[in-house]
């Protein structure tokens, strides 16, 4: 095989004709993550042998059952990188922090044996900011990622290993958690599609935990088709995630959006102060292409959108230095010393916000926000389809420019920690470039359980569009 | 709003169980301070007779049948397995009391 099959049916066409064996997708895959790993610094470990082992197995589900193996294994030979947070039995998972640097878990996630259950091929655990604190991959224990892009930059966090993987050609689906930005981000930063699903559609189950009330398990990949295939297999019920429910999708046809019948919100406040200028043209340029394709543009607003950040620093540390308070160095993993700088400072923070005297100022107060916030978008979903908005008010950024700075860190989620806060779904789009070939993605966010909705819209814009078969050429 | 001390870190860093060299009490005095100011602006929003949330899915009280899952059991080897330090197949804890004081 000369390339590596961009798409989930691509390949699978591929593997039934025989084109090339899934241990042959695996060798591809391997040779670079050879070749590259070291120097972006994606991958916390590689799971070489289980690669190999789950790649025979789809093989021979071929040999014996040919296209048929496909309605049983929808993801038959689907090779995935892991985010480090997700755990893996018998795979050693460290959250990229150093108190769980030798940590193996006793079972695997719920995503993750769906995904094996449905043929995925797992080649290994991606970097990521530790513990998913952060909107870089620069707070990882175990050093930075860089992009694929631009080596200098950073890929977006926390997801960062999964998007590096994915965007450079190490794994075809990469799997990330959203608590406040953190596949969209890395997606948009990577030319990748990137879902953080609806907060009670996909199991948080085996995941380690940073803020309850906030944290969805999503996914990058090429293309919009892909992550749909992706998120039919994690979705649903599962009884070890109380707040997961079944909903069933809506589908929605691509003609229903080409007949005019899509109505998509502009929100103003998300283009005001701070957002960069080619991100702002890039993003004018995508609503110009829905709007050629008859999706009617409304300006709506969401007032509160300038508190989202800040009740996100509230309450997002307050459910983390809770969550973090299980390690103590005696069942598993290390002791509290080996927290990193912004574990500590994220502890920190929500104790204090948590402690007598500051509860009823700081995170009684968020979460009343919180509300204002929920309440902004239910009477935007009562004009509007879903809304489009940019993912990040900056391209990529330099490798340590923000480093020192947590406020000026902080801020560069300020358009995505809303859907978090809210428990709405947010789909990354690959949207364009910027002069020096920089990824710029927009994301488009729908009510509760939209999912198909945003899929629908995502399509009909890739297929007007090149931008995600711009690949990296490293 | 009130500033940070370096003794208010020291405060919140011994409720956290988190042991800070001087020069991080000073960092992160700061720091958490800048973060503190930002949250100020939260004062200008009207929040009465709003209630709070502390979660979207509109859920409660979700049950499941009181039934034991074997494959959700951990044995005692499976347990134990994080850690290196045992004894006799228990976890080791650290001492709370010593012999020194009551």
């Amino acid at each position: 095989m000369s390339d590596l099959p961009v798409t989930i049916s691509e390949l699978q066409r591929d593997l039934v004709k025989r084109n090339f064996s899934a241990v042959e997708v695996v060798d591809n895959y391997l040779a670079r993550v050879k070749a590259f790993n070291k120097e972006l610094n994606v991958f916390n470990t590689v799971t070489e042998d289980l690669a190999y082992k789950q790649a025979k197995m789809a093989d021979e589900m071929i040999a014996e059952k040919g296209e048929k193996a496909l309605s049983e294994y929808p993801l038959l030979g689907v090779v995935v990188a892991h985010k480090d947070l997700f755990l893996t039995k018998g795979v050693r998972t460290t959250a990229s922090s150093k108190v769980l640097d030798s940590f193996v878990p006793e079972y695997s996630s719920t995503v993750v044996i769906r995904m094996e259950r449905a043929g995925a091929i797992m080649i290994g655990k991606t970097n990521n900011d530790a513990w998913g604190h952060g909107s870089s991959g620069e707070n990882s224990d175990f050093g930075p990622t860089k992009n694929p892009w631009d080596s200098s930059r950073v890929p977006g966090g926390s997801s960062s290993g999964s998007a590096a993987a994915v965007a450079g050609g190490m794994a075809m689906v990469g799997t990330g958690t959203d608590t406040g930005s953190s596949v969209r981000m890395p997606a948009s930063f990577c030319n990748l599609v990137g879902l953080k699903p609806t907060y009670g559609s996909v199991s948080r189950y085996g995941v380690v935990a940073f803020a309850s009330s906030l944290d969805t398990m999503g996914h990058m990949t090429q293309t919009v088709e892909d992550n749909r295939k992706i998120f039919e297999v994690v979705a649903g019920k599962d009884e070890k995630d109380g707040t997961v429910l079944n909903h069933k999708l809506q589908i929605t046809n691509n003609k229903q959006i080409r007949k005019g019948k899509f109505r998509v919100g502009i929100p103003k406040e998300y283009f005001g102060e701070g957002i960069d200028i080619e991100v702002r043209e890039i993003i004018e340029k995508v609503i110009e292409e829905y709007k050629k394709m008859g999706v009617e543009i409304v300006e709506v607003s969401l007032p509160h959108t300038k508190y989202a950040v800040a009740v996100y620093y509230i309450v997002q540390p307050a459910e983390c230095s809770s969550n973090l308070g299980r390690y103590d160095g005696v069942r598993f993993g290390k002791g509290r010393e080996f927290f990193g700088d912004e574990a500590k400072r994220r502890i920190m923070l929500g104790t204090y916000v948590l402690s007598a005297g500051y509860y009823d100022a700081y995170y009684l107060r968020a979460m009343k926000v919180r509300s204002k916030l929920i309440e902004d978008f239910s009477k935007a979903y009562a004009q509007v389809d879903a809304i489009l908005a940019p993912v990040s008010p900056t391209p990529p950024f330099k490798l340590g420019e923000k480093n020192n700075d947590p406020v000026a860190m902080y801020l560069s989620d300020i358009y995505t920690v809303s859907a978090n806060l809210a428990g709405i779904p947010g789909l990354a789009v690959p949207g364009g470039f910027t002069k020096n070939g920089l990824p710029v993605g927009f994301q488009l966010m729908g009510p509760r359980f939209s999912e198909e909705k945003l899929f629908a819209l995502g399509e009909v814009y890739q297929r007007v569009t090149k931008w995600h078969e711009r690949r990296v050429n490293l | 709003m009130a500033k940070l001390s370096e003794i208010d870190v020291e405060h919140v860093a011994k409720l956290a169980k988190l042991e800070l060299t001087s020069d991080e009490v000073k960092k992160f005095r700061n720091q958490l301070g800048e973060i503190l100011e930002y949250m100020d602006q939260l004062m200008e929003v009207d929040v009465a007779m709003v209630e709070p949330t502390s979660q979207t899915t509109g859920l409660t009280n979700v049950v499941r049948e009181d039934e034991i899952d074997m494959t959700r059991v951990f044995g005692q080897k499976e347990a134990i397995s994080g850690t290196e330090k045992t004894l006799n197949g228990y976890f080791v804890v650290p001492a709370l009391l010593n012999k020194n004081n009551e």
